[in-house]
């Protein structure tokens, strides 16, 4: 159990998505059918994607409180730069303004706290008002319409044959992890967990940790660019506040998907299910017939109480040794 | 740059810090006319009085280490107020009876953190995270959203107007729990310890010290340190809403590291965390007076912290 606990920081979490996917169904019947699950995800789906560019950061013994800012930057920008009536040219040039300030944002980020050797969760705090003002110097009020045709196309499900259909989401968690996977088996994922474990020792075998840093929060910026675009393509218009709100679960989804704060060790996959989890509990909150003004409570209390396992776990083992 | 490494040791971050709050002060004089008077100078320093409380227990959570943070704390100064809000119902004579259960709330709640961290050994970032979902969910359940009570008329008299001629309450309780803070932090072996632990966990254990406790006690003292700052900021804002506290949390731990405490832990001191205070409270104000949009205030507000910490919140090059 320890070994495997050790080779797969994500077992637990796997475990408890099993319990709040079981509840989730006890409390609604058609959970598992595709207009339900297509909307869970799609719902789902910025908060997986902002844990996923918030995994490479904490490994690399970072954190990134600006991605949520960045979200309402690009989400802003998308909103702004693709009117109801945008054609594919207007649409491709919008996407590659919203990367290139994504990536821009990412790099300031990454410049803080590499060049200048800023703590990472104060420079990120700092950098996310100035892109937080960005956002609202661009989008003063929320807005902006995008073309049907786009938002049609995420919100519907794929349909592979006339009677079966995948969930657009579902594909992007797969491919997502996919690529972890891919990215598991490289030199990038070996630096990235030195670079969090012991910065010295790695600076010294010869990794190139100010380097490593720097493309960790180059992954969280775009990451946060690929979460607007999920919001803005779900909500069809633009938000100057959209991310206000969405920074700290992030890192929540990271630590319930086993990911250590301390960095060098994690996986983007426990990100994933850390994420899933915290929409489940949402959802079986306001599935459960509860009195609104207790809703905030419990979900509070469920999270606290997942977070809290491993700790239970490890003060149990540490009192039977 | 080497100058100015040179020039480090005459300059520690606290006193750098509240250089460049007098000097911003009067900068801001030139740009906003009458911006640099002495009755604006009283506001700034009462409103930094509140920021400054708030931060106290923010100061001792960094200072002792492992990753060490109060995120809990925008919500325990909103509970602070409510709960004096709500037991006072307006009678002066409730006053202390209320501050006691504040205290007491507080710390019993700081306690709950400390647990999680020291014996749990969860992180501290996510443990004091999820606590502040559970004060907000608590303070949504009892109160129903329905905000019953009523200032005391003596707190506004006592922490928010003048009080010794022309200095409110709040500012000499902010210089009591300064002169509290020194003392704790220099002059007791409590605050030997929480250095001590700051710096090096396992070495403090090994001469002697009990982690384990001093850690709880640590988070315990900050809860009811900042359960305090909302009693305090209720003699300021005289009402209470469910979002009170909270835009103060992060501005709480940008006055500690603003102030030169490092947050790796083991390094830094109140009076730094003061003067932090001061200059994000002078920076906030002079962007109202100036009138700027909020946008630009936060663009602004952002490339200023920026660059105080590359004054000195630097870490050590990888290479040395």
């Amino acid at each position: 159990m320890t070994r495997a606990l050790n080779r797969y920081p994500f077992l637990l979490s796997l475990i408890l998505l099993v319990i709040m996917i079981a509840v989730n169904r006890a409390l609604q019947d058609n959970l598992f059918e595709l207009a339900p699950l297509n909307g869970n995800l799609r719902v789902f789906m910025p908060a997986i994607l902002l844990a996923v560019g918030q995994t490479f950061v904490v490994i690399a013994g970072g954190v990134d409180l600006s991605m949520g800012a960045i979200l309402s930057l690009t989400n802003a920008i998308l909103a702004t730069q693709i009117p109801q009536d945008a054609g594919v040219d207007t649409v491709i040039r919008a996407l590659l303004l919203a990367f290139g300030a994504g990536a821009l944002a990412g790099a300031l980020n990454g410049f803080g706290v590499t060049v200048l050797r800023l703590q990472p969760i104060v420079t990120t705090y700092a950098t996310g008002f100035i892109f937080a003002g960005f956002a609202l110097s661009i989008l003063p009020e929320p807005g902006g319409r995008l073309p049907r045709d786009l938002t049609t196309f995420w919100r519907s499900p794929l349909q592979i044959t006339p009677d079966f259909a995948i969930p657009v989401p579902l594909i992007v968690i797969v491919l997502l992890v996919i690529v972890w996977i891919i990215l598991s088996n490289t030199r990038y994922k070996q630096f990235l967990f030195a670079t969090g474990g012991k910065a010295d020792a790695a600076y010294s075998t010869g990794v190139p940790v100010n380097r490593v840093k720097f493309t960790t929060y180059l992954f969280s910026a775009l990451f946060a660019t690929l979460a607007a675009l999920a919001i803005t393509l779900g909500s069809g218009t633009g938000n100057p506040r959209a991310g206000d709100l969405l920074t700290l679960p992030s890192v929540v989804a990271v630590v319930l998907g086993g990911t250590r704060l301390s960095g060098g060790q994690g996986s983007a996959i426990g990100s994933i299910i850390g994420a899933l989890i915290l929409g489940l509990i949402s959802n079986i909150i306001s599935f459960a017939d509860l009195d609104s003004w207790i809703r905030p409570l419990i979900d509070a209390l469920i999270i606290i109480a997942a977070l809290a396992i491993p700790g239970v776990i490890g003060l149990i083992r540490r009192l039977l040794r | 740059m080497n100058a100015l490494t040179r020039l480090r040791p005459y300059f520690p971050p606290p006193l750098v810090a509240l250089i460049l709050g007098i000097a911003l002060f009067f900068i801001g004089g030139v740009f906003a006319p009458g911006f640099a008077n002495p009755d604006q100078a009283v506001n700034i320093v009462r409103l930094a009085a509140f920021l400054g409380i708030i931060a106290a227990g923010q100061t001792l959570v960094i200072l002792s280490g492992g990753e060490g943070i109060d995120l809990s704390a925008g919500a325990l100064v909103t509970l602070g107020a409510i709960l004096t809000y709500r037991i006072t119902n307006g009678d002066d004579a409730l006053i202390l009876p209320a501050l006691v259960v504040v205290l007491l709330v507080g710390a019993g709640i700081g306690t709950l953190n400390g647990v999680g961290v020291a014996i749990l050994k969860m992180p501290p970032l996510v443990i004091t995270l999820g606590m502040a979902g559970v004060v907000t969910g608590l303070i949504y359940f009892v109160t129903q959203g329905e905000l019953i009570g009523r200032t005391p008329p003596a707190m506004g008299r006592l922490l928010s107007q003048a009080l010794i001629g022309q200095i409110p309450g709040v500012i000499v309780v902010w210089l009591v729990i300064g002169v509290g803070m020194w003392v704790l932090l220099e002059r007791t072996p409590f605050g030997k310890q929480l250095f001590a632990i700051g710096i090096n966990r396992t070495a403090a254990r090994l001469s002697g010290v009990r982690v384990s406790a001093l850690v709880t006690l640590t988070y315990t003292i900050s809860g009811a340190l900042a359960a305090f700052g909302g009693f305090v900021l209720l003699g300021f804002t005289q009402t209470v809403f469910l979002n009170l506290g909270q835009p103060y949390l992060f501005p709480s731990i940008a006055a500690v590291v603003v102030g030169g405490t490092v947050l790796a832990g083991g390094k830094g001191s109140y009076w730094g965390t003061m003067a932090g205070a001061l200059v994000l409270q002078v920076i906030n104000s002079l962007l109202i007076a100036l009138g700027v949009d909020e946008a630009y205030q936060l663009m602004i507000l952002g490339t200023i912290l920026l660059v105080l910490l590359t004054l000195y919140g630097r870490q050590r090059n990888l290479r040395q």
